[in-house]
C-alpha cells in the first residue's frame, strides 16, 4: 500500500516561495517521475513527502492518514539519495540491516531480509566489504538494498543515477524498472533527465518553478503536451518552435514540430533552408537546418546514411498531423 | 637530467635547515645522556666525574619518583577525558545554526590564546582563591565554607585549569570534523528510523573517530610536559608533582644536573611507553 496525496501543499524558505500550493495524487503501485530543470523544486517536493522538510501549509496523506507532521521514520517511506548516503564505517551487511536494527527487529529475520535483498541486487559477494571498496553502481545497489529491506509503503529516489556513467545509468535504469515490476510498490523518482522519465515512468509530473505544468503518461505528454514548456522539455531532440509568418499560416502564434515529423528532401518541400551542422548517430542523423528569418536552427531527423552535406540547400515538409499550435500565452490549441 | 639536477639542488638547499633541526634536537639529547652518567653539582664542586648508572638508580629509588609518574598520568588522563567529552558536546552545540555563530566560535577558541602561566594565575587568584576567588564567593553565597581548591583538591584543580586551556583546541578540531559530515547520511539515518541518540552513536561518533584520535595524540604529547600551570599554582606540592616538575626540582632546586638528566631520560621512556599504548588503542582509527 502506498497511496500518497498532496493537498494544497506549499513550501516557503524565508520569504521565497519554492512551491506554490500544489495538489497531486500518487496511486498505489505507481511509478511516478518528477521531472523538470534544476531549481524547479522537484527535490524539495520529494523531501516534503519524505518528511525531511516541513510543509509551510497544506496536507500530505499517506494511505489515507494525515502524515503532515509525522516524523520521517514513521511515514513508512524509504529514500535513495543522490550521494547514496551510505554509512562509510559499516560493512554492506550493516548498511543494509541498519533500518532493521533501528527497528529492533529479530536477528534471524534481519539476516533473512538482508540475504534476500542481497540476492535480488547481486550483492551477496560484497556483504562484508565497506562502501569505500565498491564501485559506483554497487554503492547504488547497496543504497537500494537498504531501502528494500524495510518493505516500505513507497520508495523515494532523489536523482539516484546522476553520479553514474552513461553505460551504467542505462543498466541501472532497467534494474530499477525491473525492481518496480517485481515489488509492485509505489515509487517516486526525481530526475532532470527526460530520457529517464520517459523510459521508466507510469506517470510523469513535469515541474517548472515549483508548479505542476502537466501530469500524464510518457506518451500522453509526448503526443499532447499542454504548453510550450512541456512540449520543449519532453522528447529528444527538443521540439522545434517556429513563430512569425510561417506560424500564422497555421493560425497560431507559435507552432511546434518534432524533428522526427519533418521530411527532408533535396528537391521540393514547404520550407527552404540550408544544412548547417549534422550529428551522425549511426542509426539516425540529426540535421541542423538554418532557415531565413530564424535565428534558431531547425533540427531534422533523417536516415543514418543520408547523402546531405554542410551548406546544401534542403526543403522541409512537416507532417500535417503532428504540428502543435500554441497561442500567445504558450498554451496549446487544438 | 633536469629532474636529477633539480633534485640534487633541492637537497642541497634543504640541507642547512635539516642540519639545524638535527643539531637542535641532537645536541640537547646527547648532553642529557652525557650528564646523566656524571656527578655534576654546579654550586658544589661542578663536574665530579663519571658515576655510571648511579643517577638512574637514585632517581628511581627516590620516594617521589612513582608518585610523580602517577600524578603525570592522572593529569594527562583526566585532561584527555574532560576535554574530549566536553569538546564533543561543544562541537555538536556549535554546529547548530544560531545567531552570532562567528563571534561565539571565536570566543570558544579564546582560552587557547592565553599563555599557560597567565591562565593558571588567573584561575589561582580570581577563581580558586579561598578569600577573594569567585568560587569562594559562590560558596559563601550558599552559606558554605569556601573550598580551598589548590590544597584540598590540588590534582583536580590543576586538571581543571589545564582542561580549560585545551578544550578549545579539541573543540575546534572536532567541530571541523562534524562539519565535514555528509548531511545526507544523517537524513538517511533519520528516515531509517534512527533516533537522535542513535544517529549520534551510529553516524556522528564513528565519523569523529579519526579526529578524536588526532586530538588525543597531540594533546598527550603536550600534556606530558606541562609545567607552568604547576609552577605558578602549587609548586609541586599536594601531590601535583609531575615527572617534569620533579626533574626541574632536581636540576634547579637541588642543583643536581646529573640526577635531573637521568630523570629526563626516564621522561623520554615514559613518553614512548604512553605513545605506544596510545597508538595501539587509538592508532588503528588512523588507518581508515
Amino acid at each position: 500500500m502506498g497511496h500518497i496525496v498532496l493537498e494544497k501543499v506549499k513550501k516557503k524558505f524565508g520569504d521565497v516561495t519554492v512551491i506554490p500550493p500544489l495538489d497531486l495524487e500518487v496511486e498505489d503501485g505507481e511509478f511516478v517521475v518528477f521531472v523538470g530543470p534544476s531549481g524547479c523544486g522537484k527535490s524539495t517536493l520529494l523531501r516534503l513527502i519524505a518528511g525531511l522538510e516541513d510543509v509551510s501549509s497544506g496536507v500530505i496523506r499517506i494511505n489515507g492518514q494525515d502524515a503532515t507532521s509525522v516524523p520521517p521514520a514513521k511515514r513508512g517511506l524509504a529514500m535513495v539519495f543522490q550521494s547514496y548516503a551510505l554509512y562509510p564505517h559499516m560493512t554492506v551487511r550493516k548498511n543494509i540491516s541498519f533500518p532493521l536494527r533501528m527497528a529492533k527487529m529479530d536477528k534471524a529475520e534481519q539476516e533473512r531480509r538482508v540475504e534476500q535483498a542481497a540476492a535480488v541486487l547481486n550483492l551477496t559477494d560484497y556483504l562484508d566489504r565497506r562502501p569505500g571498496q565498491l564501485s559506483g553502481g554497487q554503492r547504488q545497489r547497496v543504497a537500494i538494498g537498504r531501502a528494500i529491506v524495510r518493505e516500505p509503503a513507497a520508495f523515494l529516489f532523489d536523482e539516484p543515477l546522476s553520479n553514474l556513467d552513461a553505460a551504467l545509468r542505462v543498466g541501472m535504469r532497467l534494474e530499477i524498472s525491473g525492481l518496480h515490476k517485481r515489488l509492485e510498490t509505489t515509487m517516486i523518482y526525481v530526475t532532470h533527465d527526460q530520457v529517464e522519465a520517459m523510459t521508466m515512468a507510469d506517470k510523469i509530473v513535469v515541474l517548472h518553478d515549483g508548479k505542476i505544468e502537466q501530469v500524464g503518461s510518457p506518451l500522453e505528454l509526448y503526443r499532447a503536451p499542454c504548453n510550450l514548456f512541456v512540449a520543449g522539455f519532453i522528447g529528444s531532440p527538443k521540439m522545434n518552435f517556429i513563430d512569425g509568418e510561417k506560424a500564422e499560416e497555421f493560425n497560431a502564434h507559435t507552432i511546434g514540430i518534432r524533428s522526427e515529423h519533418l521530411v527532408p528532401s533535396p528537391t521540393e518541400g514547404l520550407w527552404k533552408g540550408q544544412v548547417g551542422l549534422s550529428e551522425h548517430l549511426g542509426s539516425d542523423t540529426f540535421l541542423h537546418v538554418h532557415m531565413e528569418k530564424h535565428a534558431e536552427p531547425i533540427t531534422v531527423r533523417s536516415g543514418g546514411e543520408v547523402d546531405i552535406h554542410h551548406g546544401d540547400t534542403i526543403y522541409l515538409t512537416p507532417d500535417k498531423g503532428h504540428i502543435y499550435r500554441f497561442d500567445d500565452h504558450g498554451l496549446r490549441v487544438d | 637530467m633536469a629532474t636529477l639536477d633539480s633534485r640534487t639542488i633541492s637537497r642541497m638547499m634543504m640541507a642547512p635547515a635539516v642540519f639545524l633541526l638535527l643539531v637542535w634536537m641532537l645536541v640537547p639529547l646527547t648532553m642529557t645522556f652525557y650528564f646523566s652518567f656524571k656527578k655534576f653539582l654546579p654550586l658544589r664542586g661542578g663536574d665530579l666525574g663519571w658515576v655510571g648508572f648511579e643517577n638512574y638508580i637514585r632517581f628511581v629509588t627516590s620516594s617521589s619518583f612513582w608518585p610523580s609518574v602517577q600524578a603525570t598520568l592522572a593529569i594527562v588522563g583526566g585532561v584527555l577525558l574532560i576535554t574530549v567529552f566536553f569538546a564533543i558536546l561543544l562541537a555538536l552545540l556549535l554546529d547548530q545554526p544560531m545567531w552570532g555563530q562567528g563571534i561565539v566560535r571565536i570566543l570558544v577558541i579564546a582560552p587557547f590564546f592565553v599563555m599557560p602561566t597567565v591562565s593558571a594565575l588567573v584561575w589561582k587568584n580570581m577563581f580558586m582563591d579561598p578569600v577573594n576567588g569567585l568560587f569562594a564567593h559562590l560558596w559563601k553565597f550558599f552559606g558554605l565554607a569556601p573550598f580551598e581548591w589548590l590544597s584540598q583538591a590540588s590534582l583536580l584543580s590543576v586538571t581543571m585549569i589545564v582542561s580549560w586551556q585545551w578544550l578549545p583546541f579539541a573543540t575546534l578540531i572536532l567541530l571541523t570534523a562534524i562539519q565535514s559530515l555528509d548531511r545526507e547520511q544523517l537524513e538517511a539515518a533519520e528516515i531509517d528510523g534512527a533516533s537522535t541518540l542513535a544517529r549520534f552513536y551510529h553516524i556522528i561518533l564513528p565519523h569523529l573517530g579519526q579526529a578524536i584520535t588526532i586530538v588525543i595524540l597531540i594533546q598527550t604529547i603536550f600534556l606530558l610536559s606541562i609545567f607552568a600551570e604547576i609552577f605558578v599554582t602549587t609548586q609541586g606540592s599536594f601531590g601535583t608533582k609531575t615527572l617534569t616538575y620533579l626533574i626541574f626540582q632536581r636540576v634547579l632546586e637541588s642543583q643536581n644536573v646529573g640526577l635531573g638528566s637521568a630523570g629526563g631520560v626516564y621522561a623520554i621512556i615514559l613518553a614512548n611507553i604512553v605513545a605506544i599504548f596510545l597508538m595501539r588503542i587509538v592508532g588503528k582509527n588512523l588507518d581508515k
